[in-house]
């Protein structure tokens, strides 16, 4: 694809030539081919966040001690940043598989075009894809539940509910990552999206509370998606349910309604041309 | 002998010479497409990790320890020469690892360009050169930022920039050896990347001291080139109290970590490419 | 009574048209060839027929159907045999026919057994779990068009389906393809090779930037577009303008190619006899049946092959 395909402005079709009810097809392949893949890849992805728990956990946690939650307990540091890695990893596999590996597919390997030469439409395509960036997340979600279990930093049984909510934050950014991918074109486009993301990794209630802040930062942080994923989990493995979570799961429900209408919208742009 | 062979043997003479410098100029050619995202992430990374590490971070650590702060100082002071650190080391990591297997296969640049006249040690050589170099350039930066911050409040803190590119080559050159030593794709750069780049760059006494980790994880610090050259900038950049013997023994094992990564990776692209 | 008619279609990329006014209309069972040089507009007007590229104008339907509206209804009854092969390289040669036919939506078990007779069909039963980068160059493209089958297509769309091929890969595919044809499967293929469009098509259009030269079966195209025989003459490269200067009147036709000359006659060996007694004394001389690379000489004033 080049850039000359934006200006011969293809004409529009209706969805139902975009879409043939087969994600399932391509969730399937993806399995398929998971199963021939090198084992040790997939299973150095669960270390990457127990390292930086152990290490800032353990490490760091040794110098700050407890942190006080959103209900007014102190805990320990390393039960206050487990859920925050774990709302990050969720963001970071799901961008990387709806940025890079969509955008490196698309136009480096020639898979979607054997795809798409089938009845498949690019909307099982795009489908297919997020489903299986949000079946890699929910596996490593509950890999590091189990770590975290063993740790004894899930404070309470509505820990489990953080699996569901890990899918939920990757659903929203691989469909977001997704949209945003039909519109770049080159390498060097795609790499400002870790010039994004790093600010949201830090800044978003990660490593500290973001009351060390002024007001307006604050709010600041508080409009930037990953913050309202790292609440959502935190909320959920300490036990601190409050009715604030409803706006945290709406906010990813808007960014997956979002992210899916731009993919759509521009699913002609990203596959075919 | 006949004119054509002198005339080969004089156009031969600049490459000899300089042949590492076109290698390194190839890359800097390539480079300058990405420097837009660089410039902006060189500027915008020091400031957030300030932003996030010694303002965030920071009050959670001063309420932990007290008003000695760390290692006698602020945290953002303790952290800043680690953060120069890391930044070039993350750049080695980025720069040695698929690039480098990158032109040997897939867009194989390095065997075209020895079957120019450029000798293997000159196409390693030009590597090294051009991340060297921009890592450098990055750390300069870095350290520009921080210090108009005042994180480093020392005048020999500009050391932390050289000190920092040592570093870089001492983490990257053995990792240019093994990248170059590699045929195929099957994902192992991802592993190096998680199960050996990213423990020696978080249990390396980056974010706080060594000692803080249990004793069985601290040795893995001592393997760090990170740590060791964490700890010489912190020495340079705020007059960190060490014995003499340590800072020689840091200064050593950085120039022996790169020496003989240097080494290797030389014979492993002399092989790979006259085989 | 068509299953793709084509009616002044267009593809532009930017200010290139790729496609530049085609029509043409192809019936069931029918085997149909685009013809031309590289660069000429084959692959995108198969692309756009194949429902994966959108015209920018003209009329297209392919079985009846619209394809900017109705991509998968129209896919799902065709076999694609891109130019370059697109096998799943992270699956094994089995795996790959089984999750192409999981793309059309297809039961598993009937998708397992189909794979197996495909299997046989492509000769590469031994090689069922051979990994796709381990098979030749002839073995992925026959691979290929299993893959293609998989769905039991109505019509097949195969794009150069032999280029990089050895003469005698090519025959075998060439056997597998007449065999389709027999049990009705429409062909619609695209080569820039002569004999290919001989064997395999009964009709074709010849292509160049993008717009129909000709149309017709391959004997009345050689008919109308060339004579019965050629003469190829050389006299070596600085000589050949110079003699096809002292060459005229004899025969229909001369092409002066770089490398040599051609007599259009429909006697070469009479030509010959001419040509020497005018005194001209060719390096080396060749009397042939006229092919379809004359014809596209002929209509282009390029050779077919560069
Ligand atoms: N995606 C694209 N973007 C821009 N230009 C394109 C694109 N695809 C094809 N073209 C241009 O359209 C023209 C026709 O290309 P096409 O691939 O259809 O030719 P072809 O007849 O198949 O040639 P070949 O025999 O080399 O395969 C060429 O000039 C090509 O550069
Ligand atoms: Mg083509």
């Amino acid at each position: 694809m080049t850039a000359t395909t934006e200006r011969s402005a293809p004409r529009r079709g209706a969805v139902t030539a975009l879409y043939a009810g087969n994600a399932r097809a391509v969730v399937g392949r993806g399995l398929v081919a998971t199963r021939s893949s090198n084992w040790v890849v997939v299973i150095s992805g669960f270390v990457e966040p127990i390292f930086y728990l152990l290490s800032l956990g353990i490490g760091l946690g040794a110098y700050i001690g407890t942190v006080t939650d959103a209900g007014g307990h102190e805990i320990p540091y390393a039960a206050y940043i487990a859920p925050a890695l774990l709302a990050v990893s969720a963001m970071n596999g799901a961008i990387y598989d709806s940025t890079w590996n969509v955008f490196f597919k698309m136009n480096f390997g020639k898979l979607y075009q054997g795809m798409l030469a089938t009845s498949l439409g690019p909307l099982d395509v795009a489908l297919g894809e997020i489903l299986l960036a949000l079946f890699r997340g929910a596996v490593y979600g509950v890999g590091f539940q189990i770590v975290m279990q063993l740790l004894g930093l899930n404070l309470s049984w509505t820990a489990l509910l953080a699996v569901p909510a890990v899918v939920l934050i990757a659903f929203g950014f691989a469909a977001i990552g997704m949209g945003i991918t039909s519109y770049f074109r080159t390498f060097q486009q795609m790499e400002w999206i870790f010039i994004v993301m790093l600010p949201m990794f830090l800044l978003s209630a990660t490593f500290f509370p973001i009351t060390v802040y002024p007001e307006p930062v604050q709010w600041a942080v508080m409009a930037l998606p990953l913050w309202h994923g790292v609440e959502l989990v935190r909320g959920l493995t300490t036990g601190v349910i409050e009715p604030v979570m409803l706006v945290h799961v709406l906010y990813y429900l808007a960014m997956v309604v979002a992210g899916l209408f731009f993919t759509t919208r521009r699913l002609r742009a990203l596959f075919l041309d | 002998m006949s004119s054509v062979t002198d005339e080969a043997m004089r156009a031969g003479q600049a490459p000899r010479r300089f042949g590492a410098l076109y290698v390194a100029e190839h890359h800097v050619r390539i480079w300058r497409s990405y420097l837009g995202v660089n410039v902006v992430s060189a500027i915008g990374t020091p400031l957030l990790y300030l932003l996030a590490f010694g303002i965030g971070l920071g009050v959670l650590v001063g309420a932990g320890t007290g008003p000695g702060g760390v290692d006698g100082v602020d945290y953002f002071v303790f952290v800043a020469p680690a953060l120069i650190a890391t930044a070039a080391v993350t750049i080695a990591s980025d720069e040695f690892t698929y690039p480098v297997m990158m032109g040997f296969k897939w867009n194989p640049i390095y065997l075209g360009m020895h079957a120019a006249p450029i000798s293997p040690r000159q196409v390693a050589g030009g590597i090294v050169l051009f991340v060297s170099l921009r890592a450098f350039a990055t750390c300069l930066v870095y350290f520009l930022v921080v210090a108009a911050f005042g994180a480093i409040p020392l005048a020999t803190g500009v050391l932390t920039v050289p000190i920092a590119t040592l570093t870089a080559l001492a983490f990257g050159a053995p990792l240019l050896a093994y990248s170059a030593a590699q045929r195929e794709d099957k994902g192992q750069f991802a592993v190096v990347q998680r199960v050996l780049v990213l423990p020696l760059t978080l249990f390396s006494g980056t974010l706080f001291p060594l000692e803080q980790l249990p004793v069985v994880l601290q040795p893995l610090g001592w393997l760090s080139p990170l740590w060791h050259g964490s700890e010489l900038g912190r020495v340079v950049a705020y007059g960190a109290d060490r014995p003499a013997w340590l800072v020689l023994v840091h200064l050593l094992t950085l120039v022996v970590f790169a020496l003989v990564g240097w080494l290797i990776a030389v014979r492993i692209v002399t092989r790979r490419l006259e085989s | 009574m068509t299953i793709i008619s084509a009616t002044g279609l267009v593809k532009r990329y930017g200010e290139v048209a790729a496609v530049d006014g085609v029509s043409f209309e192809v019936a069931p069972g029918e085997s149909f060839g685009l013809l031309g040089p590289n660069g000429a507009g084959k692959s995108t007007t198969m692309r756009m027929i194949g429902a994966v590229s959108t015209r920018t104008s003209g009329e297209l339907r392919v079985l009846g159907l619209d394809p900017d509206q109705h991509g998968p209804e129209i896919r799902s009854r065709l076999g694609v045999v891109p130019q370059q092969d697109n096998l799943d390289t992270e699956l094994r040669v089995r795996e790959n026919l089984i999750t192409y036919g999981r793309y059309f939506g297809l039961p598993r078990r009937l998708v397992a057994s189909r794979a197996d007779e495909l299997l046989e069909f492509a000769q590469l039963a031994d090689r069922a779990s051979a990994k796709v980068d381990e098979l030749s160059g002839g073995m992925k493209r026959r691979l290929t068009i299993a893959r293609a089958l998989i769905n039991d297509p109505r019509m097949l769309l195969l794009d150069e389906p032999t280029t990089g091929l050895d003469p005698q890969a090519r025959h075998i595919l060439w056997d597998r393809l007449f065999r389709l044809k027999e049990q009705g499967t429409t062909l619609l293929l695209t080569t820039h090779y002569m004999d290919e469009a001989e064997q395999l098509c009964d009709r074709l259009v010849v292509v160049d930037h993008g717009r129909i030269m000709a149309e017709g079966t391959p004997a009345s195209l050689i008919r109308e577009y060339s004579t019965r025989e050629v003469l190829e003459v050389r006299f070596g490269s600085e000589h050949n303008a110079v003699a096809a200067g002292r060459l005229a009147g004899i025969g229909d036709r001369l092409e002066v190619l770089p490398d040599r000359v051609l007599v259009y006659a429909s006697d070469g060996e009479a030509a010959l006899v001419e040509v020497t007694a005018r005194g001209l004394q060719p390096l080396t001389s060749l009397v042939r049946r006229s092919s379809l690379e004359d014809v596209f000489l002929r209509l282009t004033g390029r050779s077919l092959i560069e």
